[in-house]
């Protein structure tokens, strides 16, 4: 156990935590506006000071981070569900016209940013929480199909898949029973980096207004709201700022640390 | 003065024990060989001389060029020696020249870095120096980037880096054991000829004792770090003193009895088989090439008869070997299984494919590394309508490892506790529980130490003995072939050239190929009685 | 080399060909008629008609999908439906704010990554390397936007060195336009930067371990010469990929900044267009970032090429 994975498990399980509390507790109620108290400072009363509606940043920074988990979770989720069947049987029917429409139709979501997959499906169905789920989850889809078939693809090669094809099992027989297993720690690993990633775009969406909507509270629009205040009310910037910082962070550790602990060579995509 | 003088060398890694004592010597024009089984500490006494070891070692005990000591010698003056005073070749000749530059500034390099000449000249001793070992400019350009040389010329290559300063002392690290047998028998005439050349001394580490047997003056057995014996050649194979010099040379050379087998019936037939690849366009709009990789190959396999086959990489045994396992479709022919072909598209003929098991290579390779061996060996009992189950399935794995030399108790195990031989023994278990009619063995010995290997033979004529095995036996290794199969038959760019009894092919080989083949390898000395 | 060439340009012309499809397939879902929309609920069938006669809307949807692409290939975006104007005489104004930025920011990216990357390689595991993917991780961890708000209050609201936002125009002079940009360069620029120093680094560290940086050592050559004169070249391969996959990332990210500095490029030019509905507008900005993405790839496949050998003289 390194430090790294000690540090970014600890890291993670805080904010995953306070995700997890703000369901059944926060200190305040995160949507009741309170102007006499607006703009405070951190203290001892509001830990992490009040808005310019006089709302508590502490009980809005533990909402926000269930809404981040959330859209994150889900759209790791849908680019596992169904990059990992897709990067499966293009290994298993490599070089076959199978292969080469999933690796051209990966080439072509690359094309197209997270950002821009939530600006078209904006523009035609309007902004929501559901659409940041499905533009970072689109995005998420080649990454996971072709981590999959790369790690696949060295597996096939290797003289036990060839022994489990003497044995007559077939393809679809040998990519649960051989592939999947052997590259799980690779998936986990790269789940992780791509859970960090899915927080920071789904912030970068909220921020430009494409991702969840008022009154659900989210790091990003927090950020975007804080925005004209910062030269007198630094701290409605940094807090929701230093919020992400600490998940990505500690996702990102406790992914280094997955890799280092479960099997130091494999290499995981990152971009 | 010697050439090179070591005097009791001790390296550790880490703190692990990895040189003890060493000690040995070499004189201008003088080629001594050190060698030993994996783990001896042989490469890394070719490391500690060019001062390239890995990060944590520590050495004590003297290393000496023409009398100066190396092993206190600082980084710079290394440099200065390396590539200059002394040169080294390595084993993987594939990985040993950098991708993305040409042959002949990486020849240059080595002038270069040292700055013996100007440019221009530098430039006329690579060119120089790559026609000595054999790749003139006219056929084989400086322009030339090391993708598009064979392995064989890609080692002459790294041999011409290492003499292009003609350095006094060469040190050879496996220089030929990813090669063929043809090409490693004229890349050791290579370095015996630059050896009397240009006076050189040569350090040449190798596994295979046969290889150092006709080539070296002085030879050093190492074992776990040690030297064991040592000497001038022809007197130390004649007197073999130490116990381990004696079984390293017996198993390099290890002959086993198989017993007689049953009389003739066809279980394999194969008849004109063809195999084709389909090679990239060379232009657009050209049609795609095709390259035959095996070319109207018929033979017919009896049960109970063993069965070799014999090539160089590339000659297409490997690709056979998939066709008869039924893994991949064949462009021409006929592969027949006791009368039933062996491919039938996508969904395999379980019925055919039960009567066919195999063994592979690569020991490391070869299992799931997730899976137990119970669960590993039992594979292929998804080829039976009705697989052993509850204690028929405990008692039939407990018999195969009975079998093959392991304990019952084994089958609890992952692979990785388990050493290569182990696992050879784990893989003949898996090929075996089904009791197929007939076992193709891959290259199944050439990863394993002599020692090992020596065993896993012996095994296998047990195996013959106890189960009437048929099989095919696949390999470079000529020696090996010659003493584990009935007859044998030898493959060439895709056609089989020869065949016939074992014995009489080797002792009276008919086909040119086959005899440079059997004059290529390297062999040990017939020293008779002296070894048991 | 010209076949790898040509056969990666097919699939360039193919890529755009779908990607285009795509495009105006999804806009094509969006529920309303642009003609009603902009004219509002009480106009006549016959304004409408003359409307949508204008704005082409009146052909079949194949028809309309070739009027497009084929306008679009004759440098005619289509006529905003908001402002009636020349949607590319919108963008190419816009234009010449994002892809500057985005193109600053991936110089300033790669002139820090580099050797830092490098820097670390060389010193695995000493204090410097340490130093260097220590500050690599938290860099990956800041949000670019955040990172611009930083940057406003500390260099332009208390240092004033730099205007908080606005864009001065290249037509004040070069440099006066670039150091409106430099701020939200540097903002888009850290964490690309922070990603692609770790790749760098474990890049090089895998060439370091190959046979033929043994051979250089063994031909004399010093630890760093070895590290410059084999490692770096052979370690460019993946980077390659890397700055091509961020190329995308800083141009989106890019349109994220510009909101941060009130930039008037394409990001402000697609919220506006978004919250008007103007989806030819929307369509348009779209197709262009994907040309920009698929050809910046295109280009680094080239670029390949360039590096190893082995890719020209195969396929």
């Amino acid at each position: 156990m390194s430090r790294n994975l000690i540090l970014g498990a600890v890291l993670s399980s805080l904010v995953l935590l306070a995700a997890l509390i703000s369901f059944v507790w926060t200190p305040y109620d995160y949507a009741a506006l309170n102007i006499p108290d607006k703009l405070q400072s951190p203290n001892t009363q509001h830990w992490f000071g009040t808005d310019h509606f006089g709302r508590d940043m502490f009980s809005m920074i533990m909402v926000g981070a269930r809404t981040s988990i959330a859209v994150a979770l889900v759209a790791v989720g849908i680019g596992m569900a169904l990059g990992v069947p897709l990067g499966l049987t293009a290994a298993a029917r490599k070089g076959s016209w199978l292969d080469e429409v999933i690796m051209r139709g990966n080439d072509l979501v690359f094309a197209f940013p997270s950002l821009v997959i939530a600006i078209l499906i904006t523009a035609v169905f309007g902004a929501g929480a559901i659409n940041a789920i499905i533009a970072i989850g689109i995005f998420n889809i080649p990454v996971f199909a072709r981590i999959t078939r790369g790690a696949a693809l060295s597996l096939w090669e290797r003289e036990f898949i060839l022994a489990a094809r003497v044995s007559g099992k077939g393809a679809a027989r040998i990519s649960a029973e051989h592939i999947l297993p052997n590259v799980a720690n690779l998936l986990i690993v790269q789940g992780t980096i791509q859970f960090s990633l899915g927080i920071l775009a789904e912030a970068g969406l909220s921020y430009v207004g494409l991702g969840a909507q008022p009154p659900t509270p989210s790091w990003g629009r927090m950020l975007a709201d804080a925005q004209t205040m910062v030269s007198f009310a630094p701290h409605l910037a940094l807090i929701p700022g230093l919020a992400i910082i600490v998940t990505v962070l500690g996702l990102n550790l406790l992914g280094d640390g997955l890799r280092d602990w479960l099997d130091p060579r494999i290499r995981v995509a990152r971009a | 003065m010697n050439l090179l003088q070591i005097d009791d060398l001790s390296l550790s890694i880490h703190g692990s024990d990895i040189l003890k004592q060493i000690s040995l010597s070499i004189e201008p024009g003088e080629i001594v060989a050190v060698t030993g089984e994996s783990g001896s500490g042989k490469s890394m006494t070719a490391l500690a001389v060019m001062q390239l070891l890995p990060h944590g070692a520590v050495a004590e005990g003297t290393i000496r060029l023409e009398g100066q000591d190396l092993l206190n010698r600082p980084e710079d003056e290394m440099c200065a020696l390396r590539g200059a005073s002394i040169g080294m070749v390595f084993q993987e000749p594939m990985t040993a020249l950098n991708p993305v530059k040409t042959v002949g500034d990486q020849v240059m390099e080595t002038i270069l870095v040292h700055k013996a000449m100007p440019r221009a000249q530098a430039r006329e001793r690579a060119q120089e120096v790559l026609r000595r070992v054999g790749l003139p400019a006219d056929r084989f350009p400086l322009s030339r980037f090391p993708h598009e040389l064979s392995g064989g010329q890609r080692q002459r290559v790294v041999i011409a880096m290492a003499i292009a300063l003609r350095p006094k002392l060469l040190i050879a690290d496996e220089p030929t054991t990813a090669l063929d047998v043809t090409t490693q028998a004229q890349i050791l005439d290579l370095l015996k000829g630059l050896v009397r050349e240009f006076g050189m001394g040569l350090l040449m580490i190798t596994h295979d004792l046969a290889v150092v047997a006709d080539m070296a003056d002085q030879i050093v057995v190492m074992r776990h770090g040690e030297v064991v014996e040592s000497g001038a050649t022809n007197h130390l194979l004649r007197n073999m003193q130490h116990p381990y010099t004696r079984m390293l040379f017996e198993a390099s050379g290890h002959q086993v009895t198989l017993p007689a087998s049953v009389k003739p019936h066809p279980l394999l037939e194969v008849t004109n088989v063809v195999r084709d690849y389909r090679q990239p366009r060379k232009r657009l709009f050209e049609a795609p090439g095709h390259y035959r990789a095996v070319n109207n190959v018929s033979f017919t396999l009896n049960r109970g008869e063993r069965l070799g086959l014999v090539g160089e990489s590339g000659c297409g045994k490997s690709t056979l070997t998939r066709a008869i396992l039924g893994l991949e479709d064949v462009q021409g022919g006929d592969i027949r299984l006791d009368g039933q072909p062996v491919f039938s598209g996508h969904s395999p003929d379980l019925a055919v494919r039960r009567k066919m098991q195999v063994v592979f290579q690569d020991p490391y390779g070869s299992f799931n590394p997730r899976h137990r061996v119970a669960r590993l060996i039992t594979e292929p009992f998804h080829l039976l309508e009705t697989p052993p189950t509850g204690s028929g399935r405990q008692d039939r794995i407990a018999e195969m490892l009975s079998a093959v030399g392991l304990s019952p108790d084994d089958a609890g195990k992952y692979i990785h506790e388990f050493s290569g031989g182990q696992r050879q023994r784990i893989a003949i278990a898996r090929a075996l529980i089904i009791r197929p009619e007939l076992i193709l063995f891959d290259e199944a010995v050439s990863a394993l130490d002599v020692s090992v290997r020596a065993q896993i033979l012996d095994l296998l004529a047990e195996l013959c003995a106890a189960y009437d095995l048929t099989y095919l036996f696949i390999s470079h290794d000529l020696s090996v072939v010659r003493t584990i199969t009935d007859r044998v038959m030898v493959m060439q760019a895709g056609q089989i050239v020869e065949q016939g009894a074992t014995e009489q092919v080797f002792s009276e080989p008919r086909h040119p190929y086959t005899r440079t083949l059997i004059e290529a390898a390297p062999t040990l000395p017939d020293i008779g009685e002296n070894v048991a | 080399m010209l076949r790898y060439a040509l056969k990666r340009l097919i699939s360039l012309l193919v890529s755009l060909a779908v990607a285009s499809a795509v495009i105006f397939a999804v806009i094509e879902v969006a529920p309303g008629d642009p003609a009603s929309f902009m004219l509002g609920v009480n106009a006549q069938e016959d304004t409408l008609a003359a409307l949508r006669a204008e704005l082409g809307l009146d052909v079949s949807k194949v028809q309309r999908y070739f009027d497009w692409v084929g306008g679009m290939l004759a440098g005619d975006f289509g006529t905003s439906y908001t402002y009636r104007t020349p949607v590319s005489q919108m963008i190419s104004d816009r234009l010449w704010v994002s892809l500057p930025l985005a193109l600053y920011a991936l110089t300033l990216s790669t002139l820090i990554a580099f050797p830092a990357g490098i820097y670390a390689a060389a010193r695995r595991g000493k204090a410097g390397d340490l130093t260097v993917m220590g500050a690599t991780q938290l860099g990956i961890a800041v949000p670019n936007f955040w990172f611009a708000m930083m940057l406003v209050l500390v260099f332009a609201i208390n240092l004033r060195w730099f205007n908080a936002g606005g864009f001065a125009g290249w037509d004040k002079g070069f440099w006066t336009g670039l150091h409106s940009l430099t701020l939200p360069a540097i903002a888009l620029a850290l964490p690309q930067a922070a990603i692609l120093a770790r790749v760098m680094r474990s890049s090089l560290l895998d060439i370091l371990g190959e046979d033929f940086m043994r051979t250089a050592r063994a031909k004399g050559l010093s630890r760093r010469q070895a590290l410059w004169r084999h490692g770096v070249r052979n370690a460019l391969i993946p980077v390659l990929t890397i700055i091509g996959l961020q190329f995308s990332f800083l141009l989106a990210g890019s349109i994220i900044i510009e909101q941060v500095f009130y930039l008037p490029g394409l990001g402000r030019l697609v919220f506006q267009a978004i919250s008007a509905r103007d989806l030819i507008v929307v369509e348009s900005v779209v197709m262009l970032l994907v040309f920009a993405v698929i050809t910046v790839n295109f280009l680094v496949d080239l670029a390949y090429a360039a590096v190893d050998p082995r890719l020209r003289s195969r396929t």
